[in-house]
């Protein structure tokens, strides 16, 4: 870690000096032309004057002050924050993908095109969906794209609906997305097990059912816990003309053990950051693919990609019904590209070898820590375990607390309040990528900060001792926002 | 057999199990439904390492890239310095996510707050977020923005902009009662039922927009006035703030990030200060840790889907963050001589090569009006016609706008071209004969 004291306080605003370069560009080797007249000639801009080496180590030594997958142990849920292969960042590096134009000629990104193609078909295979757009750029955006899917959908058939039903334990896009798309969202609440409650969502059906557009179902649910009544559920919403859209965020619970198709999803996305292990950076680029039945397949986003029979060339088209546009280009391609590397250093094999790993991994966290902290659904979980703090919050220490000891510890802490419907909640995904070494290390690290909960929990309260910072003053920072350098 | 990515072995799944309680993984995924557990999957055998990269080699070799190129159109291939990739590559940017605790996420969120800094510096507005996805769905999010910052629901896009950015406004807005209209320049004339007039800088063929005259006529219908600008041609022109513009996205794309077919980019987002809590998007504010020490932390949540849920500003979640990086590792070591230099160069190439070509029998500049390093060419056959006979020569040529310009070839130059390539495209279509 760096060592300076206040390093926050510099910017590369700050370090700069006039006169200052970090890089050469070629000499003008054809005539000037006159500039732009003074009305429309900008006569200054203050960016920073620094040397190469400057920026390199002002960036270096600031990575050092991020917590990663690279450096530890990050059992985020609902992130799957798993390995990154590195061959991958090597693939999508290769000129013949990374040096393509989007406005290039079909006929000139053939491999490009093949390569999005290869990801449709191998996608539709692991979801069982009848075919996949890559166009979205995340999650939230095949969010949109299916929940746009779902209302164009109703309109051609048998006219608009104006209801989406969300789950109280759905992450958040889920509501803000059917918002955005103009839908009413009503929340349906989960039962004592923490599956969704049927007959709350029965009762939604039959009160002016044919209103609802779709319910959108994470699955496993962000309780880390499997509907049992999924295929129940899609009947019902069937039954009254409604659609089921898939969360995918949790797939890693899933991959090659059953296929979202099969149990009766209409839409399905894919977070092909967390699982097909494109890396998170630091909050994106993410790829977020939807997977569609064949009845929405012409309601696609645009562009998709086709394969002529005949001559088995690939081109770009628009669907039939098309929803229209998500971007300024064909999606996230270079995030397709490892992910479909990914899928190919797998195989059916390796993808069902990552699903059992996770959730093994999450079954024995939920065993060692069920002692220490309460478990609200006494449950075997899937890929992640949720977990409450309450017991300690008794005591004077929140979720909070403990998140910032764990920091302590050298772990990055799980995803904390939420979902919303357990009190001090802590979602653990360990995910596949771990040994059994560092998940009990991890456990032995939340076993001890329940014992300093009780006998020491100043300690635990004023944690994180051992990071580059202490806690942040968030409250100020919302109520007097400083958001730029200024000089 | 052992797969490198899942470092369980046999002894471990063995304890494992024992100590779950359970004698075989499948019992953990007994709550599926029984007839739907354990399809069939019809999936290519694993590859090893050395397999796959010589399978992705040869599927990269089958599109054309490393030809010089005179294609732009919404995507710029300019100089990224080396310190780029190098600085990107690290694993603790890259294997990072969302800078949900602060203590250990400085790296994200100095660099997040680096990033906004230098988009207002750019665009010269008040504030900037930490990014969107693209230009397009940044300014998709920008019209619905105006629509409730004015409680307006009509937006009206200049038909000069980016087909794919209007139609990807279209798609936003679809699902709401929001009508989205599009007007040449010379029309652009707003009612008080308008929420935003949107103007892209330079505009799709190249050309200078009357930013001045455009911001006018939105402010006097009480509407926003919206810019898409290219970054790097801030190096050389007038922010939209000087012509008070009110929100000013881009695509960051042209600095520091590899075309890549077309994504990930980075969409630029920046506003009025009045507007901070209607903006999309994270935003990183600074702020004092316990001991005075200076930090950064994602700040104004409220905003935001995982806390306001329905009544969020925008769906946006992960967005393109080590795409922002690399934009703003890109732009500090350019700096200020950099960027303007990279500007120049682009301006003096494309006018050297605009006076070349319209020199040439059978050509013409479809316009006369001021353009920075695009421009639209009439060609003496079709476009289509002019770009095979370039990539029979070894070039890529430009993009065929002949739907909106008759025989018109939209070309783009930049600081990456020598006078070389400028000359041989010139003669290559000299000799494409109508």
């Amino acid at each position: 870690m760096a060592d300076r004291d206040d390093f926050g306080a510099t910017l590369t605003f700050d370090l700069s000096r006039p006169g200052r370069v970090g890089c050469t560009l070629p000499p003008l080797d054809v005539p000037e032309a006159p500039l732009p007249s003074g009305d429309l000639l900008r006569d200054d801009i203050t960016l920073p004057e620094l040397s190469q080496p400057d920026v390199v180590r002002y960036f270096t030594q600031l990575s050092q002050r991020n917590f990663s997958i690279d450096t530890g142990f990050y059992p985020l849920g609902s992130c799957s924050m798993k390995y990154n292969p590195r061959i991958n960042e090597v693939a999508a590096r290769l000129s013949g993908l990374a040096d393509v134009h989007p406005m290039q000629s079909d006929e000139t990104a053939q491999g490009a095109l093949a390569l999005m193609h290869g990801l449709q078909r191998l996608l539709a295979e692991i979801t069982g969906m009848h075919d996949v757009s890559l166009a979205p750029d995340a999650g939230a955006h095949g969010e949109l794209a299916g929940i746009l899917i779902a209302s164009a959908y109703h309109n051609s058939n048998g006219g608009p609906r104006r209801r989406v039903l969300v789950p109280d334990s759905a992450h958040g896009t889920n509501p803000a997305t059917a918002a955005m798309a103009g839908f009413q969202v009503e929340s349906i609440p989960s039962d004592t097990d923490g599956n969704l409650d049927f007959e709350a969502l029965r009762a939604a059906l039959d009160s002016n059912g044919d209103s609802v557009a779709a319910l959108m179902l994470t699955l496993p649910s962000t309780l880390g816990l499997f509907e049992p009544r999924i295929t129940q559920i899609a009947d019902l919403l069937h039954d009254h003309g409604a659609l089921l859209y898939g969360d995918g965020a949790n797939m890693n619970a899933m991959l090659g053990r059953v296929k979202p198709g099969d149990l009766g999803f209409d839409v399905f996305h894919l977070n092909l950051h967390k699982t097909f292990s494109t890396p998170h950076g630091g909050g994106g680029p993410g790829a977020g693919p939807i997977a569609v039945t064949a009845a929405l397949a012409p309601f696609l986003p645009a562009p998709h990609v086709r394969q002529d029979k005949s001559s088995a060339r690939f081109s770009l088209e628009t669907p039939e019904h098309s929803i229209g546009r998500l971007g300024l280009f064909h999606g996230n391609f270079g995030v397709l590209v490892r992910a479909y590397a990914y899928i190919l250093s797998l195989g059916a094999e390796g993808l069902r070898g990552i699903s059992e790993a996770a959730v093994l991994n999450a079954n024995y966290v939920l065993t060692r820590l069920r002692d220490a902290y309460r478990l609200p659904y006494d449950r075997r979980c899937m890929h992640e375990v949720v977990i409450s703090g309450s017991r300690q919050k008794a005591n004077g220490v929140k979720t909070l607390d403990i998140a910032k000891r764990l920091i302590d510890y050298g772990f990055h802490p799980p995803t904390i309040y939420f979902p919303l419907i357990v009190d001090e909640a802590m979602m653990i995904e360990p995910t596949e990528s771990e040994t059994k070494e560092t998940l009990d290390a991890f456990c032995d690290a939340m076993l001890v900060i329940a014992k300093e909960a009780e006998a020491t929990p100043d300690l635990v309260r004023e944690a994180p001792a051992r990071a580059p910072l202490r806690r942040l003053d968030e409250a100020t920072a919302a109520r007097k926002p400083v958001l730029r350098w200024t000089r | 057999m052992a797969h490198p990515y899942i470092p369980l072995t046999q002894e471990d799944r063995k304890e494992l199990l024992g100590s779950v309680g359970v004698t075989s993984v499948d019992e953990l995924f007994a709550e599926i439904p029984a007839e739907h557990r354990d399809p069939v999957f019809d999936l290519p055998k694993a590859l090893s390492e050395p397999e796959l990269l010589s399978y992705l080699e040869e599927l990269a070799s089958r599109s054309t890239a490393g030809l010089p190129s005179f294609l732009g159109a919404g995507a710029y291939a300019h100089f990224i310095p080396s310190t780029v990739d190098a600085i990107i590559s690290r694993g603790e940017y890259l294997t990072a996510y969302t800078p949900y605790q602060p203590e250990i996420s400085q790296g994200t969120l100095q660099t997040t707050f680096e990033f906004q800094s230098l988009v207002c510096e750019l665009t010269g507005m008040d504030i900037a977020n930490a990014g969107m996805y693209d230009g397009a769905s940044a300014m998709a999010e920008a019209c619905l923005m105006a629509c409730s910052v004015t409680g307006r629901e009509r937006i009206v896009l200049l038909d000069t902009i980016h087909r794919n950015i209007t139609e990807t406004v279209r798609t936003y807005a679809g699902g709401r009662d929001i009508e989205v209209v599009l007007v040449p320049p010379s029309h652009a004339s707003l009612t008080d039922t308008d929420a935003c007039l949107a103007v892209q800088q330079p505009n799709f063929f190249g050309y200078i927009e009357d930013l001045g005259a455009l911001s006018r006529a939105a402010h006097e219908a009480g509407a926003l006035f919206v810019v898409s600008q290219d970054p790097v041609s801030l190096g050389l022109y007038k922010p939209p703030s000087a012509f008070d513009a009110d929100i000013v996205v881009a695509d960051g794309q042209p600095l520091g990030v590899p075309l890549s077919f077309g994504g990930p980019y980075v969409g630029l987002f920046a506003c009025r200060a009045e507007y901070a809590r209607q903006m999309p998007g994270r935003i990183v504010g600074r702020t004092k840790d316990l001991e005075g020490r200076t930090g950064y932390v994602l700040t104004l949540q409220t905003r935001e889907q995982h806390i306001r849920r329905e009544r969020a500003t925008s769906n946006i979640c992960t967005s393109t963050q080590l795409v922002a990086l690399a934009f703003t590792i890109a732009l500090s070591t350019l700096g200020k001589q950099g960027l303007r230099r990279m500007a120049e160069l682009c301006y003096h190439k494309a006018h050297y090569a605009a006076g070349q070509i319209a020199a040439l029998d059978g050509y013409e500049l479809a316009s006369n009006d001021e353009f920075f390093q695009e421009f639209v060419v009439r060609c003496p056959v079709s476009p289509a016609d002019v770009n095979d006979a370039l990539l029979g020569c070894g070039m890529i040529g430009g993009f065929d706008v002949s739907d909106r310009v008759e025989r018109g070839l939209l070309l783009c130059f930049s600081e990456l071209h020598t006078r070389e390539q400028i000359d041989d495209l010139v003669k290559a279509l000299g000799e494409i004969r109508g």
